[in-house]
């Protein structure tokens, strides 16, 4: 369990001091994937490399299964990285690099070459095993890297953007094959990515940042359905986004007038809302076709585009005041087209469904 | 009929050795031509008055290695040579090491520098090249003789009474050349240095290596290159060196480039000379050959 308190890491000083992590708090478990999703310099390397030990935070704690790690130096952290760009030893065989972290560790060379063998043989590189690492390509350098670091059967072990080199067919593999090694070794993955279908397909929970800070962390599903703030709704998936105010509570949900009329019955977020006047989010596929301006529909508008994808259809609506609306329906046999361009449309969205945001 | 498809490629036709023809003469002449008269040189008799006598002998190698007592003929090592042939070899590898072990560092130092202040750090490096080697050793002979700056200030600070010897001893001829030299390591190791990849380091922190570790297993390895061209680059020209020993080792302390000039002036002995010209060639050879292997050997072949 790596338990993140309040860390701050502040770059340079003076005037061009850079806060690149603003109090981040978060609590990763045991043989958890863990994934930290966000924009580019939100500051996911950074707190990476935090808990690597490259750098020290400014304030604030790291613990590891309850010891400071803050004090000790990235040597003697049982924490191993996959560095974005690999960083393997150019002057090393593909062995010697796997073998590396345990030939530091003093370990007898009889373990080394046993270790050796089955992480070449876990990576599908034996054939490679005594081949520099300029000499081979960049997804068998990419395995590589992933051998080195696994080798030594870190507690945890620190992805940075690993498989952002790999074409379609590679990715989509090592992307199998990390959920597999995280299952079967029992090891802590930490993983950056910035990649949202990458983070949903893998994680057990995710981290999304934004602007040095962690904005929300959640199950995939809870990212998805329930997002917090409008960034994470708007980072991850589609989303359409309506202004009301709060006109009551209802157990665990809000109701919203909304400023285009109408109702909705949407999910209170996580800490309450600022003020009055919120945003609901309302994913495509969760809003469903019905006869305009009954008493069913919670919002009324017109069909402006449609694109036919394939297995859904994605409907473009324009609301009474202007707003756009996106709404997406899964193609089936049975289904009947439900509305062509110019069409004057209601709009439902099920009690609960849809999501009112912090800001 | 496969041939008749084939055609050479550029760089496989006759042109380009038309092309290169200049170039391979002015190179063959200029490295070659001297080189081969010196050879010969070795092998002729001494004139009364400097200059060869066109008369083969087998003399000056004789000379090299042996001298023949004046009165009653017997042969015994030539030991005044031999001193200074080792005198040579080993200032020559201390200047090496203590160049790597002053060069090294700061080399990693610049390299660690930020990128626009490098270049400032690399300038001042150079520019005690842009001096006169005669002035620069004069100078160094300032500083370390009895009357000298170190001196003065160490008795002047009460730590030693009487003066330090260090003119005119084989130290002094190697601070000399260290001095002298030193640029020459620093550059190609710097040039390594600014290639490395400082995210390996980060690599053999994260894989359990410390500090030393990290030097010892993925610093020096990876910039191997750099090193042994600017071990060479050291080595070559301090086995010859012939200003620094005259300046700061007095008239006594000869290196090899000493003993050649004195046959050519002084001595008048142009084929002893020429055959100890010949030697100092086969003693860098064989030195380069031994280096390189055994750079190359621990390298495997990297780089
Ligand atoms: N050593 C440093 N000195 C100054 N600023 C830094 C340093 N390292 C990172 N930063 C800044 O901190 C911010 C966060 O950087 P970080 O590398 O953590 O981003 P990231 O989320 O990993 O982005 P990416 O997805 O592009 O890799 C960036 O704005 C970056 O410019
Ligand atoms: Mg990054």
């Amino acid at each position: 369990m790596i338990e993140i308190d309040s860390v701050s890491k502040v770059f340079g000083s003076g005037a061009t001091a850079f806060t690149a992590l603003n109090d981040v708090s978060v609590t990763i478990r045991e043989n958890e994937f863990f994934t930290l999703l966000g924009p580019s310099g939100c500051g996911k390397t950074t707190l990476l490399r935090t808990i690597a030990g490259f750098n020290a935070p400014s304030s604030g704690s790291v613990r590891l299964d309850g010891e400071d790690l803050v004090a000790l130096p990235p040597y003697k952290r049982p924490v191993n990285t996959v560095f974005q760009n690999y960083a393997l030893f150019p002057h090393m065989t593909v062995a010697e690099n796997i073998g590396f972290g345990l030939d530091m560790l003093n370990r007898p060379k009889s373990e080394i070459k046993a270790t050796v063998a089955e992480m070449l043989e876990l990576v599908q590189m034996t054939p490679m095993a005594d081949r520099r690492t300029s000499e081979i390509s960049g997804g068998q350098q990419q395995r590589v890297a992933l051998a080195r670091a696994l080798a030594p059967r870190p507690k945890v072990l620190l992805l940075d953007e690993p498989l952002s080199a790999l074409d379609y067919k590679l990715r989509k593999g090592m992307q199998v094959e990390l959920k597999r090694l995280q299952n079967e070794t029992g090891i802590t993955f930490v993983f950056v990515t910035h990649d949202q279908e990458e983070a949903l397909s893998m994680s057990d929970r995710i981290a999304v940042m934004s602007n040095s800070r962690i904005l929300q962390v959640g199950s995939p599903h809870d990212i998805y359905d329930h997002p917090a703030e409008r960034f994470v709704a708007e980072f991850i998936g589609e989303t359409n986004f309506l202004t009301g105010k709060i006109a009551g509570q209802e157990g665990e949900t809000l109701r919203v007038a909304l400023d285009v009329g109408g109702e909705i019955i949407a999910r209170q977020p996580p800490g309450d809302p600022a003020g009055q006047a919120v945003t609901v989010a309302v994913r495509p596929e969760h809003a469903h076709f019905c006869a305009p301006d009954s008493a069913e529909a919670t919002v009324t508008g017109e069909v402006s585009n449609v694109v036919y994808l394939g297995t859904d259809t994605h409907f473009h609506l324009v609301l009474s005041d202007g707003t756009p609306f996106a709404l997406r329906l899964q193609n089936t046999p049975e289904r009947a087209a439900d509305a062509k361009l110019g069409d004057r449309v209601g709009i439902r969205v099920a009690p609960g469904v849809a999501q009112v945001l912090r800001d | 009929m496969a041939n008749a498809t084939h055609r050479p490629s550029f760089t496989e036709r006759h042109s380009q050795w038309v092309l290169l023809a200049p170039a391979l003469t002015l190179l063959c002449v200029a490295a070659f031509g001297p080189l081969f008269i010196v050879a010969i040189y070795s092998f002729l008799t001494p004139g009364d008055y400097g200059g060869v006598v066109w008369k083969f002998s087998t003399e000056a190698w004789f000379n090299v290695f042996a001298e023949r007592d004046i009165f009653d003929e017997t042969i015994g090592f030539a030991d005044a040579h031999l001193a200074i042939f080792w005198r040579s070899l080993r200032l020559a590898l201390i200047t090496t090491v203590v160049a790597f072990l002053f060069g090294f560092p700061t080399a990693y130092f610049i390299a660690t520098r930020p990128a626009h202040q490098r270049n400032l750090w690399m300038l001042l490096i150079m520019v005690p090249f842009w001096t006169n080697l005669l002035i620069r050793t004069f100078a160094i002979m300032e500083l370390i003789r009895n009357e000298g700056v170190v001196n003065t200030l160490l008795m002047g600070l009460g730590i030693i009474n009487e003066p330090i010897q260090m003119l005119y001893t084989d130290f002094a001829i190697m601070v000399g050349m260290l001095y002298v030299y030193l640029p020459l390591m620093v550059l190609p190791i710097y040039a390594s240095l600014e290639r490395f990849d400082f995210s390996l380091v980060e690599a053999g922190y994260d894989l359990y290596a410390n500090r030393l570790k990290v030097l010892r297993k993925v610093i020096l390895p990876v910039t191997r290159p750099g090193i042994v061209a600017g071990s060479i680059l050291v080595l070559i020209p301090a086995l010859g060196a012939y200003v620094t020993p005259r300046v700061l080792g007095g008239g006594k302390r000869m290196m090899l480039g000493n003993l050649i000039e004195l046959q050519f002036g002084q001595g008048r002995n142009w084929p002893l000379g020429a055959a100890l010209a010949m030697l100092l060639l086969l003693i860098v050879m064989a030195t380069m050959v031994f280096y390189v292997r055994a750079a190359g050997r621990e390298g495997g072949g990297h780089g």
